[in-house]
C-alpha cells in the first residue's frame, strides 16, 4: 500500500473516479492547468482534458449554479471552492436550490454534486483562509457534511461521497493536508459515510473531534493519560448526518464528554452535539459537557494558536471535566 | 465621452522627449517618490515574509503603483478609496504610515487593525481609505453605497473602487455598477486588469477581453488605456473624477497593467513565460519615472537624495514593526472554555 499524504489520497480518488465514471467533472478556479491551489488536482487536466477538468472564471455562484444544473441532467460535478471562506457567494445556490432541489421537485429531480473545500486554520491565512463554516451547512436540511482528518479516510470518504445519491460538502482540513501521512489501497474501497470511528479507546472521558482538531484531541488525551484520565476520542469523519449512535455509545461509557471545533462557539455543530447528548443520555452524564471551540470573534491573522482549539485548551477541559 | 473605446495604444518602447515646466517636474517629483515607497516598503515586504516575520498570504503590487500613484492624486484628500487584497501601495498613497503597515504586516498591535486582519483587510479613516477587501468583488456594491452616501450628503465627495479583471465574473461587480448607473453616483469603478486571475489569463476567464465594454450594457462611461505614465493614470483617472464630482456620474475605467511577482507569496507563477515578464519589466513605470525625471533635469543628486529618506524611512518602518508588541491574548473574547465551568 503506497504511503500517501491528504492532497495525494484526494487526488487519486478523484482521478479514480474520473477514469470509471464518465459523467464525473472537475471544475473550479485554477483546478485545470495551475492543478489548484494546494494541488489537489494536480495531473487531472492533462489525463481527462478541458471538458472534464473545467478551469473556472472567478465565480462561485456561477461555478456551484451551474454544476447543479448539470447535475439536473445526470452528470457528477465534483466542484472546488477554493477557500470555505469563498462559498459565501455561493450561499444562495447551495442553501436555495441544491439543498432543495429532491424536496421541492417531488423526488423526480435530485442534484447529485460533491463541493470540496479546504477549511480551517493553521496557516496564517487569517481572516478570509481560515474559517470552518461546517455549521452553516448542517444547519441547511438536504446536505451532507463530511470532513476527513487522515488520507484513508479522505479517499474513501469521497469515494462514498461522490457515489452517494445527495450532495455532500466536503471539507479538507488544509493544515494537516501534507502533514497528516498514511497508507492508502490502491484501487476502490468506501469508507461508509455517518459512521465515526474511535480513534482511541478509553473510558473516562470522551472527546469529540474532525479534520485537523483531531490530533490535537489526541495530544491532549495523551497528556491526560499522564495524569491517569483515560480520553475516548472519536473521529466524526462525518458530520452529517452525524453517528450519534457512536456518540451516545461511548458517552455511556464514560458519562463526560469534551466536544472541540475551530468554529467559533455559538451555534457552532458543537451546540448540536451537545443538544443530542442530552436528549439521548441525559441520564448516563457525570458532568456538564464541554465545548472547547473558536472564540466568538472572526478568525484572527495573529493569535491564530490562542484561537484555536489546540491540545493546550483541549488538556484542561479534559481534565477538569474527570474530576467534576 | 466618446463612445466607442479608445483603442489600446501598442506599448510605446521609449519615451518622447519632453521638457517640463518645473511644476510638473516638481509633481513627476513627488508621484515618484510614492512609488518609489511603495516599491520599497513591498521589497521588505517580502523578505520578511521569507523569514517568516509576516505569515499567511502576501500579495505583492510590485508592478501596477502607478495605478495607485496616478489615480490617487486625481483624487481629494477626503475622497473614499476601496480596494481588494492587493491593497499595500493603495493604502501608502492614500497616506497611511509604512509603519502602521508593516506593523500591521507582522501582527503587531500597533499595526492598523491591531495586527488582527494583515495584509489584506488596510484601514484608514483618518485619511478616507475604506479598506482592503479580501473576498473578490465583494466590495464593490459596497463602493456604490459608500458613493449614495456622498450624494446624499451632497458633500462632493468621489469614491474610487479598485478591483482585479476576475473581479468583473462575479455578480457583486454587476450588481455594484447596476445600482451606480441606475442611481447616477459619483464613483469611479476601476479595474486593474493586469491580464491574470491567480493562474488564469484573461483569454481563459473572459469572453470580451475588454473590461470597459461592460460599461455599455449599463450606460455608464467609459475609458481604457495602458498605465505607461503615472501623470497619464491621473490625468485620464481625472476625467472620471471631474464626471463624478460635477456631474454625478460613474465611470468604468479599465487600466491594463501587470504584476512583477506571482499572485501572492506562495506563487511561483508558473503560467507565463520568463520573456514575458522580462519584456514586461522593460515597461516598468517606476523606472519608466525616474528616467523622465533624469532626461527632464531633475538632478541626479536630488534624486539619490530623496531615494536614501525613503531608504530611511521603509528601514526605520522595519525596526518599529520588528520592535512592536504583539496583540494580547486577553482581546480574544473569553467567550469560549477559559477555566473549570466558567460561566
Ligand atoms: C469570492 C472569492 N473567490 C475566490 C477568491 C480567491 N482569489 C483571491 S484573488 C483571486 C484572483 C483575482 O484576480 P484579479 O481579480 O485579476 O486580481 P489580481 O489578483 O490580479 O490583482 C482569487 C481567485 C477570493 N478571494 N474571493
Amino acid at each position: 500500500m503506497p504511503e500517501m499524504n491528504m492532497v495525494g489520497a484526494i487526488n487519486d480518488a478523484l482521478r479514480h473516479e474520473m477514469r470509471k465514471d464518465p459523467r464525473v467533472l472537475v471544475m473550479g478556479e485554477d483546478v485545470g492547468k495551475v492543478g489548484g491551489v494546494f494541488r489537489v488536482t494536480q495531473g487531472l487536466f492533462e489525463e481527462f482534458g478541458e471538458d472534464r477538468v473545467i478551469d473556472t472564471p472567478l465565480s462561485e455562484g456561477g461555478i456551484i449554479g451551474t454544476a447543479i444544473g448539470m447535475a439536473l441532467y445526470g452528470l457528477v460535478p465534483v466542484p472546488e471552492i477554493q477557500f470555505a471562506d469563498f462559498i459565501y457567494p455561493a450561499f444562495d445556490q447551495i442553501v436555495s436550490e441544491l439543498a432543495k432541489m429532491r424536496y421541492r421537485s417531488g423526488g423526480e429531480y435530485a442534484s447529485k454534486i460533491v463541493i470540496r473545500s479546504p477549511v480551517g486554520g493553521g496557516i496564517r491565512g487569517g481572516h478570509y483562509h481560515s474559517q470552518s463554516p461546517e455549521a452553516l451547512f448542517i444547519h441547511t436540511a438536504g446536505l451532507k457534511v463530511v470532513c476527513p482528518s487522515n488520507p484513508y479516510d479522505a479517499k474513501g470518504l469521497l469515494l462514498a461521497s461522490i457515489r452517494d445519491p445527495d450532495p455532500v460538502l466536503f471539507f479538507e482540513p488544509k493544515r494537516v493536508y501534507r502533514a497528516a501521512k498514511g497508507d492508502v489501497p490502491e484501487g476502490d474501497y468506501t469508507v461508509e459515510l455517518g459512521k465515526a470511528a474511535v480513534t482511541r479507546p478509553g473510558k473516562h472521558v470522551t472527546v469529540i473531534a474532525w479534520g485537523a482538531m483531531l490530533y490535537e484531541a489526541l495530544a491532549a488525551a495523551d497528556e491526560a493519560a499522564k495524569q491517569g484520565v483515560e480520553c475516548e476520542v472519536l473521529d466524526l469523519r462525518t458530520l452529517w448526518p452525524v453517528d450519534i449512535d457512536a456518540i451516545v455509545a461511548s458517552v455511556k461509557k464514560t458519562g463526560r464528554v469534551v466536544v472541540v471545533h475551530e468554529a467559533p462557539k455559538t451555534c457552532g455543530f458543537g451546540a448540536e452535539l451537545v443538544a443530542l447528548i442530552n436528549e439521548k443520555a441525559f441520564v448516563h452524564l457525570e458532568a456538564p459537557p464541554i465545548r472547547v471551540a473558536g472564540f466568538d470573534t472572526p478568525f484572527p491573522y495573529s493569535l491564530e494558536m490562542e484561537y484555536l482549539p489546540l491540545a493546550h485548551r483541549i488538556l484542561p477541559a479534559v481534565l477538569d471535566t474527570a474530576r467534576f | 465621452m466618446d463612445q466607442e473605446p479608445r483603442a489600446v495604444p501598442e506599448a510605446r518602447e521609449s519615451l518622447p522627449p519632453l521638457t517640463q515646466p518645473s511644476g510638473q517636474l516638481d509633481k513627476l517629483a513627488g508621484l515618484y517618490r510614492q512609488m518609489f515607497l511603495i516599491r520599497r516598503v513591498e521589497e521588505e515586504c517580502a523578505r520578511a515574509y521569507a523569514e517568516g516575520k509576516i505569515g499567511g498570504f502576501l500579495h505583492l503590487y510590485i508592478g501596477q503603483e502607478a495605478v495607485a500613484v496616478g489615480a490617487l492624486a486625481a483624487l481629494r484628500h477626503d475622497d473614499y478609496v476601496m480596494t481588494t487584497y492587493r491593497d499595500h501601495g493603495m493604502a501608502l498613497a492614500k497616506g497611511m504610515s509604512a509603519r502602521t503597515l508593516m506593523a500591521e504586516l507582522w501582527g503587531k498591535q500597533t499595526g492598523c487593525s491591531q495586527g488582527l486582519g494583515g495584509s489584506m483587510h488596510l484601514f484608514d479613516a483618518k485619511n478616507s481609505m475604506l479598506g482592503g477587501y479580501g473576498i473578490v468583488g465583494g466590495h464593490i456594491p459596497l463602493a456604490a453605497g459608500v458613493a449614495f452616501a456622498s450624494k446624499y450628503r451632497a458633500d462632493g465627495k468621489v469614491t474610487l473602487c479598485f478591483f482585479g479583471e476576475g473581479a468583473v465574473s462575479i455578480g457583486g461587480f454587476h450588481e455594484g455598477l447596476s445600482l451606480a448607473a441606475l442611481w447616477k453616483l459619483p464613483i469611479v469603478f476601476i479595474c486593474e486588469n493586469n491580464e491574470y486571475s491567480m493562474g488564469t489569463p484573461l483569454s481563459r476567464s473572459m469572453s470580451v477581453e475588454d473590461v470597459s465594454m461592460k460599461a455599455l450594457g449599463y450606460g455608464i462611461d467609459r475609458d481604457r488605456f495602458f498605465v505607461d505614465d503615472v501623470l497619464e493614470v491621473e490625468k485620464r483617472i481625472g476625467e472620471a473624477v471631474q464626471r463624478a464630482r460635477e456631474l454625478s456620474l460613474p465611470t468604468l475605467v479599465e487600466v491594463r497593467t501587470y504584476r512583477f511577482r506571482g499572485h501572492s507569496m506562495s506563487d511561483p507563477a508558473k503560467y507565463r513565460t520568463k520573456d514575458e515578464l522580462e519584456l514586461q519589466k522593460k515597461k516598468d513605470p517606476l523606472a519608466r519615472a525616474r528616467q523622465k525625471l533624469v532626461a527632464d533635469g531633475y538632478g541626479d543628486a536630488r534624486l539619490e537624495q530623496m531615494e536614501k529618506e525613503i531608504e530611511a524611512e521603509v528601514a526605520d518602518a522595519v525596526k518599529f514593526a520588528d520592535e512592536s508588541p504583539e496583540p494580547d491574548a486577553s482581546i480574544l473574547e473569553a467567550t469560549t472554555y477559559v477555566g473549570p465551568f466558567a460561566s
